[in-house]
């Protein structure tokens, strides 16, 4: 039995130390905003949290996630209202939205450690993350108009 | 007959043994300091032994051999972007060395990299210090001839700021080590690890000489 905190709850969880965390989110916790992309660490779909660093869910153990934070779409914010969320409300970033979970959690992490992030910021941040349907300009925009949010809700 | 204890017979062997004993004193601190001489000619003699910079160089061939494997010099990119794989190729993503050579924002190592390696053909590798150099000392391997990587490893400033003693051990870094247990789907180093130190060891005991090309 493990103990896992993850989105501000304790879980206890009957699961092998080895499986993936992605697994535990989608199979154990029923927290299916995370999703399975490649499994191999190369698409950024399964992106969340831990202890703030945007980690790849589908190859990290769960037993790494123990006595840490882990943060998943679900709970980047009280009200679904991070900048960033809005932000993709407003530019209608999604198409079919598969990767988007993990493009916003990785954003979260460029928006936290540089408030004014230039676009080649942006692309440096976001390389790990693909979106097959190609809405690379649109999530660009978005985390543009985000930190733009965050600055004036900081003022 | 005369008294064995008379004043004569004691004061005599007093004044005896005060002379024996200043003589010892004195060969004594001679002796001292002859040692100490003969120690420290003895210890530069042994280094000068030790020194032999044709066993260095060719030492140094075989740890040039490995440090420029792709399991060591990916790593080492001449670029702020690791290499990946046999080939040495640039790695997918473009992850970006970093102030502190563990990536930036979203794309930091561990973010897949983990502690230890994760099973599976070409898999990411892993270890716990998994990161590059800085960018305030790259100690860049990728397109360095032997002569240059030697000079560079041997200097101070820009070697990660490590004297003889801390070269000889960072052979034995975990991340070092991770060279040889780098997933399924990689090619080990040319050298075996034992091989490796021991060519590592004698490069750097026998004088840290680079060679002349």
């Amino acid at each position: 039995m493990i103990t896992l905190n993850i989105n501000k709850k304790n879980y206890n969880i009957d699961v092998d130390p080895n499986t993936p965390l992605l697994w535990v989110l989608r199979e154990h916790i029923n927290l299916v905003g995370t999703k399975f992309g490649c499994g191999v660490a190369q698409c950024g779909a399964c992106v969340v949290h831990l202890n703030g660093e945007a980690v790849r869910s589908c190859v990290t153990k769960v037993s790494r996630a123990v006595g840490q934070k882990v943060v998943t779409i679900e709970g980047l914010s009280e009200n679904e209202n991070h900048p960033l969320q809005k932000a993709w409300i407003e530019n209608d970033v999604s198409q079919c939205g598969y990767c988007q979970a993990g493009q916003i959690m990785s954003a979260a992490v460029l928006l936290r450690e540089n408030k004014n992030p230039t676009e080649q910021d942006i692309d440096n941040a976001m390389a790990g993350n693909i979106c097959r349907c190609g809405t690379y300009l649109r999530i660009r925009d978005a985390i543009l108009l985000a930190a733009e949010m965050q600055r004036k809700e900081k003022k | 007959m005369k008294s064995f204890f008379n004043k004569h017979s004691y004061i005599l062997p007093r004044r005896m043994l005060m002379v024996m004993f200043v003589i010892i004193i004195v060969i004594g601190v001679a002796n001292s300091a002859f040692m100490a001489t003969s120690n420290a000619e003895n210890l530069e003699l042994q280094q000068k032994k030790a020194l032999d910079s044709v066993a260095s160089v060719k030492a140094f061939a075989d740890v040039y051999s490995v440090l420029m494997s792709p399991r060591c010099m990916n790593c080492h990119p001449a670029g702020d972007v690791p290499l990946q794989g046999d080939d040495s190729h640039p790695h997918a993503m473009s992850p970006k060395r970093g102030k502190d050579g563990h990536g930036i924002y979203a794309m930091k190592c561990g973010n897949c990299h983990q502690p230890e390696n994760t099973p599976g053909l070409h898999m990411p590798p892993g270890n716990p210090k998994w990161a590059l150099p800085p960018s305030n000392m790259k100690m860049v391997f990728e397109g360095k001839k032997p002569r240059e990587l030697a000079l560079q490893i041997m200097d101070y400033n820009r070697n990660g700021h490590l004297n003889k003693a801390q070269l000889i051990e960072h052979a034995r870094d975990t991340l070092v080590k991770a060279a040889w247990n780098m997933g399924e789907g990689r090619k080990p180093p040319p050298l075996t690890y034992k091989e490796f130190v021991k060519a590592w060891d004698t490069w750097i005991e026998k004088g840290g000489y680079a060679p002349k090309q």
